[in-house]
């Protein structure tokens, strides 16, 4: 078998793949709280809960409504974008004016208190969510199997990511958005309704989330955890890339899942770690992030 | 400011002497401290194992101080306090150490993770009380880490390799690949299962070890896969063997590798669906559908909780009722005494069956090889399991001659 520095070359190329598939949440879900960065300047520690609740309301339609995976694809986002919008309105709105540590001390306890609930009334071993029939299987790549569900994710969040990054650096709508971060006064005075488009951005990032959620229930349990175990490895994919970069977010978090996965196989007892001993080394190197302008 | 000071600190000086004068002058027909039996139930209330114990335990513990109230009369006051230990050392220890020093707790149970456990019992034998680990799983409670004052009740990790993982060799399953949790119970099982498998004439061929909650195991199981062991082993346990489980059969691994869960709930079989499961050998202290016993138990718990026990809430009630008993029957709350009737009585209730605890503290009781049934097996909710065989405690756990425990004559 040809090998890479010891490691056979089928065992890397797995690992890359699966790399790529755990990459494309980090992807996803950076991208959210990136674009809710850029905009609110708020440090969305709900961001895991969403997620969750995401990947909870998928199961829900499931098993209380018989709402099927495709249309829990479009509908849970939806309705995770409306919480979203009703937090913005009712809570995040009174802080942008305030240190940033406000923002971060509300979302993170409105994550406790959400998590908290969930557990309550769920426990936390989880739910099973299958994967859609349609989906079940897969193609064997010659050096691993990799099931069908595992390629869609790569495909459904490199599109959603895209579809993000094109429509706020290449659309009109996009060009008030990013005038809207820059300068809300002089924005406003354009006649852009600037609130409404706060409020609309945070809805979206939620949505985000909440899309990720979805897309991950079939491939993890259900639980009111999971959330919480992945954030922090997220938030520091979001400051490699740079606090607020679209483009950051989306290549440092495919990178860094590539990079996890490696890790995985050379010395998996640091898989965990090495994605925060990159962050050390890229704060120190290039304290703004791989793609963030310095202010 | 200075004479306020030195006042509290007077002040805290004569609480405890204050203390002793009245449980002096106080009455009783026992010998109490404070005619109360206080009891501490230290969980984990939200993390990753507290469906295992957590709010369930808390439970199971009230019903067995009501029960042996109604049952025995006692002319004693019992009393519960319970805490979340977060899966943390030192939260967990210094959580005890109020409760010894300011609460007047005599008891303190179930404990979840043996991280907190070993550090728990070094407080509970300074401070002279009694510690009965019924969640956490390491040998090393009994081994090198055993004390006088802690008891380990339901199951460890010798008993989890020994009756489940040599079923699996003897089957045919004689080469193995670990997946083993990065931290003491995940090693203490993976060994103790090793030296199961090669002591029957099975081949250990590796081992991968994941951080605690790791976010997905599919590049782990690819490297198992790898091995081509007939057998990945599972030595982890609450969400890291569930979502272990989910990810091998979603790659296709089962078909040709068998999984063994070295330590499996029945509520992480209920999380996952039999679906998932179906086949899979595991070792248990209970189940709640063994025996009409288990089953009334199981009933009246199910009605408070909404969930069927699992062998820690159980091993709770059970390890609850046998210290109050010992209480009664030792005439005091002091630890020794206690401790000395505790391991001078046969255990038998619905939990645990010909059970006893040895010197080194270790409660040896049968254990069983369960098999997680077919979907079309399954009849009624939660029917889950089938008892393949009843292994006696003396053949489950591992044998005194083999201790590292110093209070073990030899």
């Amino acid at each position: 078998m040809t090998s890479f520095f010891d490691i056979p070359i089928q065992a890397l190329m797995g690992q890359l793949m699966l790399g790529l598939v755990n990459g494309s949440f980090y992807a996803i879900l950076s991208l959210g709280l990136a674009v809710i960065f850029g905009m609110l300047n708020i440090i969305n520690f709900a961001h895991g809960a969403l997620y969750m609740m995401g990947a909870f309301l998928a199961w829900m339609g499931l098993e209380y409504l018989g709402i099927g995976y495709w249309p829990a694809l479009i509908l849970a986002p939806l309705a995770i974008g409306v919480f979203g919008v009703v937090i913005e309105r009712s809570m995040l709105r009174w802080l942008y004016k305030l240190d940033h540590l406000y923002g971060l001390l509300l979302t993170f306890g409105l994550a406790l208190v959400i998590e908290g609930l969930f557990i309550n009334g769920y426990g936390v071993s989880g739910q099973p969510y299958q994967i859609p029939t349609e989906l079940a299987g897969g193609f064997n790549l010659g050096f691993m199997f990799l099931p069908y569900y595992r390629g869609w994710v790569i495909v459904a969040s490199l599109s959603v990511c895209f579809a993000t990054w094109y429509g706020i650096e290449k659309t009109r709508l996009g060009a008030y958005l990013r005038a809207a971060t820059e300068n809300p006064k002089l924005t406003q005075a354009f006649g852009i309704n600037v609130p409404i488009m706060v409020m609309l951005t945070y809805g979206f990032g939620a949505a985000l989330a909440g899309f990720a959620g979805v897309l991950a229930a079939p491939v993890i349990q259900v639980s009111p955890l999971m959330g919480s175990h992945l954030i922090i490895t997220v938030f520091a994919v979001v400051v490699i890339g740079g606090m607020g970069s679209i483009m950051g977010s989306i290549v440092t978090g495919l990178g860094l899942g590539v990079v996890e996965g490696i890790t995985n196989l050379v010395y998996p007892a640091a898989s965990n770690t090495v994605v925060f001993i990159i962050m050390a080394i890229v704060l120190m190197l290039r304290p703004a992030g791989l793609f963030g302008k310095e202010q | 400011m200075k004479h306020k000071l030195l006042s509290v600190a007077v002040a805290a000086l004569l609480i405890p002497a204050a203390n002793l004068v009245s449980a002096e002058t106080k009455p009783a027909a026992m010998k109490l401290s404070d005619n109360v039996v206080k009891i501490g139930v230290l969980t984990d209330m939200s993390g990753v194992y507290s469906d295992l114990g957590g709010q369930g335990a808390v439970t199971a513990v009230q019903m067995a101080i009501d029960d042996f109230k109604a049952q025995y009369k006692p002319k004693f006051n019992i009393e519960m306090v319970y805490a979340d230990h977060q899966n943390k050392a030192d939260v967990g220890s210094n959580k005890v150490r109020e409760w010894y020093d300011t609460q007047g707790v005599d008891m303190v149970t179930d404990l979840l993770n043996s991280g907190v456990s070993l550090a728990v019992g070094k407080v509970t034998q300074e401070k002279k009380r009694i510690a009965i680990f019924v969640g956490s799983g390491s040998t090393r409670l009994t081994d090198q880490d055993c004390t006088p004052n802690t008891i380990h009740y339901a199951y460890d990790t010798y008993a989890l390799a020994n009756v489940a993982g040599k079923a699996i060799v003897k089957n045919g399953g004689d080469t193995w690949f670990f997946l083993t949790a990065d931290y003491a119970f995940g090693h203490s099982l993976e060994k103790d299962t090793s030296d199961v498998v090669k002591a029957n004439g099975g081949k250990v061929l590796g081992s991968v070890r994941h951080p605690l909650n790791a976010s997905d195991f599919s590049s782990y199981l690819l490297q198992a896969q790898a091995s081509k062991a007939k057998i990945i082993g599972l030595a982890n346990a609450g969400g890291d063997t569930i979502n272990s489980i989910k990810a091998a059969s979603e790659f296709g691994i089962t078909k040709n590798q068998q999984l063994a869960g070295l330590l499996m709930f029945i509520t992480d079989i209920h999380a996952l669906g039999l679906q998932t499961t179906q086949g899979m050998l595991l070792t248990s202290g209970f189940y709640w559908d063994k025996d009409d016993e288990t089953r009334k138990f199981s009933k009246r718990f199910f009605d408070k909780t909404k969930r069927n026990p699992t062998m820690v809430q159980a091993g709770d009630y059970s390890a609850v009722t046998t210290y109050l008993k010992a209480v009664v029957a030792a005439g005091t709350d002091e630890a020794a005494a206690v401790m000395a009737k505790m391991k001078s009585t046969p255990i038998n209730d619905f939990f645990a069956k010909n059970g006893k605890i040895r010197e080194n503290g270790r409660m040896i009781h049968d254990m069983y090889l369960m098999q997680v049934k077919k979907p079309s097996e399954s009849k009624y909710p939660w029917d889950y399991y089938e008892i393949k065989s009843v292994v006696s405690g003396e053949d489950a756990f591992q044998p005194l001659s083999a201790s590292q425990c110093p209070l073990v004559k030899k």
